[in-house]
């Protein structure tokens, strides 16, 4: 993974300390509340319901053991002893005290770590596939570029005040795990028809309010463009964004008015006058990959025959593999999900003693690093076949191995109303009830793939609009209904769901969630997925059976 | 009134004359639409001539005046936007703009280190006390990212 030289180290170091000097400045009351709220969102930290809330930056979801075991020690020392992990394959910390949070940041500093840019109306952490550089579908790892523009988004002095927030995702395989069709930019990996590899370049998707699938606005961009291409687009947004409505700032929404052929014609004039002079040279490029070299793999790894043994002697070992590991390019290995929706937390919750082992594990098993992946999970990418029964066992002995990733418990969820100011309704509650309901994991496994995503507010920070399930909280003269669509997908196929009827009180929501699969069981023909069934017939045989 | 000037804390000599007020002698700065509407009269000033850019004015639009023009103020109507950050930018770097470029408005100390970095040499901030706040700023960071900028 990138390791940092000394410019980065000190840029970070200096970060700390010019915080440092706002948060004094603010406890003295020399900074107001609307200054200092900008400067430090800048820095990922938001006033929540019970007490501030910290981001951390995980770049492009990347971890190494020595970082996990960092913020196990932060959620040990400043906070209640666990973290949380988000769709922005970020870190946060719920309980910090506003006035430690330069200490953190030192301490986070010390590990390369930062929460730069994690918040803020500025150019937000990029995310990417988790299972970059080792799935089987890959066109180019994506990693590099995700560094190279992670650089030139940390403190970019134009683009700090923009109308809105800004989101870059990046997809370097076959099927996006990125979600790119719903960020601001999405960038593809492509290969044209000389052979070259370059971006099929995205722009106007996005969550919140008012969700949106991106529009392609160049089919190809060449790799020395990268930098240039983006800084158009976000200038033209910049100046031309909307500032007189804060729901309608995003880029989507300029996209959307001005329409893409306009947009288009904006970004590309832009583009025209400044390409020359920022291009990323094929030396720069092959410098960040040179930091993402695959680990020494071993040749022999696919001779082990303990593999097959022990899955073939435990039923719940052969489950654990089918659901929570995945196809590795390298014959032997496979890249294996830690589960952190296990029944009784939280989704995306991870506490200090969990994320200290899952950095011990990722020492013994796979060459120190770990990925955070967008659906609130933590991926160990290269492990050996004949280590996946004993990592299993430990997983499995710190509750890390429920087996159901993909599946209807594997929820996106917000922290809802129990952390956040924004929510209007209880998240987390309702996942757990959700998990309750569904408790027998045969039923679950019968179901297959299906992802509920649930959101506490129209903000949509667990991506509902585009849950197969979504339910979205909404808050009715002081009471929490919820409004739940069928049918939405991030994936290559992107859509938005479709909603099914008037929104529910709290205690039919997971009623109605049995409901439609029940429903889903009744109309499926073979083998077919929920999202298939839902596409195949409509939403109305489920409108039927709940309404 | 002390502004501050290349990284040193000076006198001003400036004066913003609103759109319905008379002009006056010495060096004054006027909105881009007066400077349009009256481009004749202020080539016969006595004294300097500045223009001030709303956010939403358009640097092209003064861009064949430049050579006339000593100073051109960035005036802030809230420190959240940041149109005045890409104006700096094209000023510079696409219009080969060398003289003065001063914010002024409602913007945060905290604001001029990006200020600089995009071109801005002169900041009239709100209070000796914030001016005294942003010249310590001004050296927060020694690296950078971006090699286009400053």
């Amino acid at each position: 993974m990138y390791q940092y030289n000394d410019d980065d180290q000190t840029l970070i170091n200096e970060r700390v300390t010019q915080y440092r000097g706002q948060t004094e400045r603010y406890l003295k009351g020399d900074l107001g509340e609307d200054e200092f709220r900008a400067l430090r969102l800048m820095n990922g930290l938001y006033v929540q319901t019970h007490a501030p809330m910290l981001r951390v930056a995980g770049p492009y979801g990347l971890l190494s053991s020595k970082q996990l075991r960092m913020l196990a020690h932060v959620a040990r020392k400043y906070d209640k002893s666990y973290a949380h992990i988000t769709t922005r394959q970020n870190i946060q910390f719920n309980w910090p005290d506003l006035k430690d949070v330069p200490d953190i940041l030192a301490d986070l500093a010390s590990v390369q770590m930062h929460s730069i840019q994690t918040s803020g109306n500025c150019l937000r952490n990029t995310t990417t596939d988790h299972l970059a550089g080792v799935c089987t579908d890959e066109i180019e790892d994506p990693r590099p570029y995700c560094e190279i523009i992670r650089q030139w988004t940390i403190l970019h002095p134009e683009f700090a005040y923009l109308p809105r927030k800004f989101k870059i995702a990046v997809s370097g395989s076959e099927q996006d795990r990125a979600a790119t069709q719903l960020h601001d930019i999405g960038l593809h990996i492509v290969k044209n028809d000389q052979g070259e590899l370059g971006f099929r370049v995205l722009v106007g998707g996005g969550l919140g309010r008012t969700p949106v699938i991106g529009k392609v606005i160049r089919p190809f961009l060449e790799k020395k463009h990268l930098l240039s291409y983006l800084e158009a687009i976000v200038r033209v947004y910049n100046l031309n964004g909307r500032r007189d409505n804060k729901y309608k700032a995003r880029i989507k929404i300029l996209v959307k008015e001005s329409g893409i052929e306009q947009m288009t014609e904006w970004v590309e004039a832009e583009w025209q006058q400044i390409k020359e002079g920022m291009e990323v040279s094929d030396e720069r490029i092959a410098e960040i990959q040179a930091h993402f070299t695959p680990p020494t793999y071993e040749s022999d790894a696919e001779q082990d025959s303990s593999f097959a043994a022990n899955q073939a002697q435990s039923a719940a070992f052969s489950t654990w593999v089918k659901y929570n590991t995945a196809d590795h390019k390298i014959a032997g290995y496979r890249a294996a999900f830690v589960s952190l929706k296990a029944p009784d937390v939280a989704p995306g919750d991870v506490t200090d003693e969990q994320l200290d082992a899952i950095a011990n594990l990722a020492d013994q098993y796979s060459f120190g690093e770990a990925r955070n992946t967008h659906r609130q999970n933590i991926v160990l990418a290269d492990i050996k076949q004949a280590d996946l029964f004993e990592l299993w066992k430990k997983l499995d002995a710190l509750s890390l191995a429920t087996p159901n990733i993909g599946t209807a418990t594997d929820m996106i969820c917000c922290p809802g109303l129990d952390f956040c100011a924004l929510a209007n309704a209880g998240s987390i509650d309702i996942a757990k009830e959700i998990n309750d309901a569904l408790d027998n994991i045969d039923y679950l496994h019968d179901i297959g793939d299906l992802k509920i995503n649930m959101s506490g507010c129209m903000n949509g920070c667990a991506h509902q609009s585009v849950g197969h399930i979504g339910i979205l909280g909404v808050d009715k003269k002081g009471v929490e209904w919820y409004q739940l669509t069928l049918g939405g997908s991030s994936e290559n196929e992107a859509a938005l769901g479709e909603r099914l009827g008037p929104a529910l009180a709290k205690d039919q929501v997971t009623q109605a969630v049995s409901t439609i699969l029940d429903v889903y069981l009744k109309q499926r023909l073979d083998e077919e997925a929920f999202l298939d069934t839902v596409k195949r017939v409509g939403v109305t045989p489920f409108k039927e059976a709940i309404y | 009134m002390k502004i501050i000037k290349d990284k040193q804390i000076i006198e001003d000599s400036w004066q913003h004359i609103a759109d319905e007020t008379e002009l006056v002698d010495g060096d004054i700065t006027v909105s881009l639409s007066r400077w349009q509407q009256q481009t004749t009269e202020l080539a016969n000033h006595k004294g300097n001539i500045g223009i001030r850019l709303a956010p939403a004015d358009i640097v092209e639009d003064i861009s064949k005046d430049l050579e006339k023009i000593s100073l051109i103020a960035l005036e802030f109507p809230a420190f959240t936007d940041g149109r005045s950050f890409t104006q700096a930018r094209l000023l510079r770097s696409r219009y080969g703009f060398e003289g003065e470029v001063r914010a002024i408005g409602s913007y945060m100390p905290d604001q001029v280190f990006y200020l600089m970095r995009v071109g801005v040499n002169s900041f009239q901030l709100g209070s000796e006390k914030e001016t005294e706040t942003a010249l310590s700023t001004m050296n927060d960071f020694t690296v950078k990212y971006q090699a286009s900028t400053h």
